[in-house]
């Protein structure tokens, strides 16, 4: 699917994007993440697996703060995109969302047209100068996504009337349409059938020529397919985290293996 | 006597219980075996009793009275109602009424005194009616349910199948209380429009009741036409939403997206008070406090302020409406999937421009069905309009002007004696028809949007 | 990927640049106006609350004292007979009352000090001797309400600085009763009369007790009513009804007759039970079969809502022991659902309680100075009771209606808190 020996060399050349030291997650009294150390590479598409409820999806959400929003969650540690800490309080959430896209589980269009799906980033951070700016944004991110001609004479319908697998990428192109450094996916396959599926991984692993990629997916074939690195997480803990082929060939730790083998998840 | 003929029945009702129950259980112990439990079997015959006689009863005693008066107004003398109009009749029977209770004034003619005398006569004779009946259905069921007590009589799906009809009768009762609504609405509006042509009454721009008390009066006809008092209505119905929909809209923002779900916990609550507080609370408050303190505003910045402004009875209602659409918008807002909320909040949108871009737009049908909800209760509502608005009809859309209101003018035309063959009296039926189809109309179409937009995101 | 035309376009904005740091503050600005609009409508909405409140406890708590003076008042057995106490010369004893009690008083000012007691006076006494016929013959130290005027200034309602041309009482008045007070007659006791009186033309005596039998009556015959029909109602379209035209037009109906405004009811009552079957007029029995009307579809909704809340299990697990349907409804999920149906219905009871314009077309909103002995005599409500007393000129009716007001509200959070009792207690986590 693809070529293992560009692969391997970009893996060797790129540089840190996210370096993650101590991280702690604390839901009330639940210790969700614990001691979570971790340096995500730029272009470079790095899988997080792990059962479910094993922390996951909730280190994903501290990259670009989304737990911010729920009052009980309470973060330590530091998390530094590009040598910046992410939790400093010069840096605005806000911003380092534009910075950092997430896509989600389920596809979730906004009730707007395609276009304005798309321009939301754009116009609310003030990316485009005039509506010729904006109008390019949104052409440039629906072809990343791999959408536009699928889409280009229809932009003023409902996003919402796309088939699944449309919208999803509608949401990618949505995410990247502020131009971000790195994007985050949540299990963005989860809701999508084979062939759906089949074309979004094929755009992650284009979008890895621009952007760091963060996945987290529950398929072991998913991770194997898209990713150069992989983190195995086991309640809360990173238990592993190395070259995807590693991981998958000569596990270290005996509960990637029993994972890995399907004897827990 | 009607409390004897409820304690026949209800011993009826036991006895039929017990004897039936005994002759099932007798059957069984003589070695049958029983479809039913012998409950069954006793339970079956106190329905029989009780459902066909307490029907009768109830139906007997709604129109007992209005039998007995038109047989005792038929039987007056020759002359004794001839010539004298219907308010007089209305006088004359409630005279024999207060003779036949016993309480005489002054020295009524003989005539009256034995009307009422057959009065009390009727009334004894259909008290021992109704006893007879009842005992007649009492005995006709025990007598119909005993022979049927057999080990293959199905007594548990007899029972269950009157229960079912008791059910769906309940359920019934709701529509005939709209029939009922309509048909009263109806019937009283076209004796009104007998009197007062419908093209006056839907298209005249002059409201003056008053009858006059001699026929030679000025305005001897008074006049009919609605148009001012629905402007009225219409102006302070604008008046109320056009304050309580920001209010309500901004306040149900807050408290879903910025309030701690601490302060959400009190003020929540609190809002609710305000919508338990009836209305007629909010109409002395208006006169009280409100209406002065806008009198005090328009003398101090040199504005003419009527007594009973629009403006004060409007802004009273739109206190009440408050917590009304807040509810609803926070309802509404609430049920936006959280998916959309994330999703805009991981594009780097700040809370308010998840607000206002992506969720209230979703929203906005669950809110609409609640502003119209709203302008319907606003309408409809009168205690407040009644305490805080004007009597007068005027052709006039000045929030500082007094104004009169379709509710209005349906309670001060009823309040005090009604007499059902005056327009005056008859034209508040109108009112109540056009009240009734413009607010279910508005109700119709709000409770329709507000399902769809339950069905899009569930 | 065939659509990747367009290269690698610049993708890198410098997010501290000045146009973004601008861009961002003007963001923020607009998160806090909003957040002030919020605020400010939510603080709109309670300082409204506020005032309301403070209107009505200000304004009512003064109803719930009475001004009284004492008077010595003889009963001779000449104006009243021992055989026959409540028909005596009641008018005549008053005025041997005023005379006993101020001996060195001249006719003219006695008839000032006379103004003082309320005309309802001598009714006190008769009941006082009617309740104690062993008076007769003795001079009693009774207690009477003072008329409204001398109610308000002795609660400090009356400048007395103002112009004495503009005042109901002048100098003199205000110097008489200052007398009194300096003698120690005056008393400020807790006027139990609110709610032990019927109404009256008198500030001083109107009570509410007419208005909280009448109210009670109508609230007992709407609970008789609704309840049942509503239950029944409920039961047959949550757990019966087949999914037909039929049952849409009653559902439909149902949610529309929530939202029918009041006052149609009113107009309902008026044209069937009045017109239509003669029932009687400001009676409670009709006032509360119209508000049953009104309360149906509460009760209704709040009962489909408490059935649909038991969980299929529980009938499952019932029928599957091979009881019949409407075993399985009336022996499992009703119970279990009661207490939901219970908060629904009190919540619809509470409304009903406050409801007022069908009540005034029906005629409950007459003057009737004796309570009801019945739910067929006439008879005022609560609610009804407040907008007549609203609509009295005298200043005593002002604060009366605040405390009947409260009154009324008292009642309604009891109600309330009822509900939220049960709510909390036999509330189920399935």
């Amino acid at each position: 699917m693809y070529d293992m020996n560009r692969v391997e060399n970009a893996v060797g050349q790129d540089e840190i994007k996210i370096s993650a030291r101590n991280v702690q997650v604390w839901y009330g009294e639940t210790h969700a993440i614990k001691d979570v150390d971790v340096d995500i590479l730029d272009k470079t598409v790095t899988a997080f697996i792990g059962p479910s409820g094993c922390g996951k999806s909730t280190f994903l959400r501290c990259i670009n703060r989304m737990n911010d929003s729920i009052p009980s969650a309470r973060i330590e540690g530091e998390i530094r995109l590009d040598g910046e800490d992410i939790y400093d309080r010069s840096i605005d959430p806000v911003q380092l969302r534009a910075r950092v896209g997430m896509v989600f589980q389920k596809p979730n269009p906004f009730p707007k047209s395609i276009y304005d799906n798309v321009s939301y980033g754009p116009r609310i951070h003030g990316l485009a100068r005039n509506r010729a700016e904006l109008d390019e944004i949104v052409e440039r991110s629906l072809r990343d996504a791999a959408l536009w001609n699928e889409v280009k004479d229809r932009l003023q319908e409902p996003g919402t009337g796309l088939s699944g697998g449309q919208q999803q990428r509608l949401c990618i192109a949505r995410a990247i349409a502020t131009s971000p450094e790195m994007l985050l996916m949540d299990e963005p396959c989860s809701a999508l059938d084979p062939i759906a599926t089949g074309q979004v991984e094929e755009l992650i692993d284009h979008l890895r020529q621009d952007f760091s990629v963060v996945i987290v997916t529950h398929s072991m074939q998913q991770a194997a397919r898209v990713s150069q690195k992989t983190a195995f997480f086991h309640l809360g803990s990173l238990v592993e985290y190395g070259e995807t082929d590693e991981i998958f060939t000569k596990p270290q730790d005996p509960r990637t293996e029993s994972y890995i083998s399907g004897r827990i998840g | 006597m009607t409390g004897i003929a409820f304690a026949m029945l209800l011993t009826a009702a036991l006895a039929g219980y017990m004897m039936n129950r005994r002759a099932a259980l007798a059957l069984r112990d003589g070695g049958q075996r029983l479809h039913s439990l012998g409950m069954f079997h006793g339970m079956y015959a106190a329905l029989a009793v009780l459902v066909p006689a307490i029907i009768v009863t109830l139906l007997w005693l709604a129109l007992q009275s209005s039998v007995i008066d038109a047989i005792i107004m038929s039987g007056l003398p020759d002359g004794a109602t001839e010539n004298v109009d219907t308010g007089m009749v209305q006088l004359i029977k409630s005279e024999i009424h207060s003779i036949a209770r016993g309480r005489v004034f002054g020295t009524p003619e003989p005539w009256k005194i034995e009307a009422a005398e057959r009065l009390n006569a009727l009334q004894a004779m259909a008290g021992w009616l109704l006893l007879a009946v009842v005992a007649l259905i009492s005995a006709a069921a025990l007598f119909v349910t005993r022979r049927s007590v057999a080990s293959e009589f199905r007594a548990r799906q007899a029972v269950e199948r009157i229960i079912y009809g008791l059910l769906i009768a309940c359920s019934l009762f709701a529509i005939f209380v709209t029939v009922g609504i309509v048909l009263s609405l109806v019937f009283e509006s076209i004796r009104f429009f007998q009197m007062v042509p419908i093209t006056e009454f839907l298209f005249g721009t002059s409201w003056e009741p008053q009858i006059p008390i001699r026929a030679d009066q000025i305005a001897a006809e008074g006049a009919f036409g609605w148009i001012p008092v629905l402007l009225g209505t219409l102006v302070i119905t604008f008046v109320a939403i056009t304050i309580s929909v920001p209010v309500g809209l901004m306040s149900a923002i807050y408290l879903n997206e910025f309030a701690s779900p601490g302060f959400r916990g009190i003020a929540k609550p609190l809002l609710e008070i305000l919508a338990g507080i009836p209305t007629v609370v909010y109409g002395f408050f208006a006169i009280l406090t409100v209406a002065p303190a806008i009198r005090a505003w328009g003398a101090a910045l040199g504005i003419p302020v009527a007594p009973n402004t629009a403006l004060a009875a409007g802004g009273v209602m739109a206190i009440m409406l408050i917590p009304f659409i807040s509810s609803f918008a926070d309802d509404a807002l609430s049920a936006v999937p959280r998916s959309l909320r994330d999703g805009s909040m991981a594009l780097g949108a700040t809370r308010s421009e998840t607000v206002l871009k992506v969720l209230f737009p979703a929203a906005i049908p669950g809110i609409v069905g609640g502003v119209l909800l709203a302008i319907s209760r606003a309408i409809g509502e009168t205690m407040i309009v009644v305490m805080a608005a004007g009597l007068i009809a005027k052709m006039t859309i000045n929030p500082l002007d007094s104004v009169t209101t379709v509710t209005v003018q349906i309670v001060t035309l009823l309040i005090g004696d009604t007499a059902f063959d005056s327009p005056k009296t008859l034209a508040a039926f109108a009112l109540g028809l056009m009240l009734f189809i413009v607010t279910l109309m508005i109700n119709i179409v709000a409770l329709r949007v507000v399902r769809k937009y339950r069905e899009l995101y569930d | 990927m065939t659509e990747q035309t367009t290269g690698s376009p610049t993708r890198n904005h410098d997010w501290n640049s000045e146009q973004f740091r601008k861009n961002l503050a003007r963001r923020r600005r607009g998160e806090i106006v909003l957040r002030g609009f919020g605020l400010a409508a939510i603080g709109l909405a309670f300082l409204m609350l506020a005032i309301l409140l403070w209107t009505l406890i200000s304004g009512g708590a003064q109803a719930f004292r009475q001004t009284h003076v004492a008077i010595e008042v003889p009963i001779s057995a000449e104006l009243v007979d021992p055989a026959n106490p409540a028909d005596g010369n009641y008018r005549t004893v008053m005025r041997d009352a005023m005379q006993t009690t101020f001996p060195d008083a001249d006719p003219s000012e006695l008839r000032a000090l006379a103004g003082i007691l309320s005309n309802a006076a001598q009714f006190v006494v008769r009941d006082r001797v009617v309740d104690d016929p062993s008076l007769i013959g003795q001079t009693v130290r009774i207690n009477v309400p003072t008329s409204d005027p001398y109610d308000q200034l002795n609660k400090g309602n009356v400048d007395i600085d103002s112009d004495e041309a503009l005042r109901r009482l002048d100098d003199t008045d205000i110097a008489a009763f200052k007398q009194l007070q300096d003698e120690g007659r005056i008393t400020l006791p807790i006027n139990w009369a609110l709610l032990t009186n019927a109404d009256s033309r008198f500030p001083e005596l109107a009570g509410l007790k007419g208005a909280i039998i009448g109210s009670a009556y109508a609230l007992l015959v709407c609970f008789l009513i609704s309840f049942p029909l509503g239950i029944g109602a409920a039961i047959y379209l949550e757990e019966f009804a087949p999914k037909n035209k039929l049952s849409d037009v009653i559902e439909v109906n149902i949610n529309n007759l929530a939202a029918v405004p009041s006052v149609v009811f009113g107009l309902l009552a008026l044209a069937v039970f009045l017109g239509w079957f003669g029932m009687p007029r400001s009676a409670p029995f009709v006032g509360g079969l119209t508000l049953s009307l009104m309360t149906l579809p509460t009760i209704i909704i709040a009962t489909r809502a408490a059935l649909k809340a038991v969980p299929p299990s529980i009938r499952e697990a019932a029928l599957g022991v091979g009881a019949s349907k409407q075993q399985v409804v009336f022996g499992h999920v009703l119970p279990l659902a009661m207490p939901g149906i219970l908060t629904g219905t009190i919540i619809g009871l509470a409304q009903a309680l406050g409801e007022t314009a069908p009540l005034l077309l029906i005629g409950m909103n007459a003057f009737v100075t004796a309570a009801p002995s019945s739910p067929f005599d006439a008879a005022t409500a609560l609610p009804t009771q407040i907008f007549i007393w609203a609509d009295s000129p005298e200043r005593g009716f002002v604060a009366r209606t605040s405390a009947a007001i409260l009154v009324l509200l008292g009642f309604l959070v009891m109600m309330n808190a009822i509900a939220i009792y049960l709510r909390s207690r036999f509330e189920r986590r399935w």
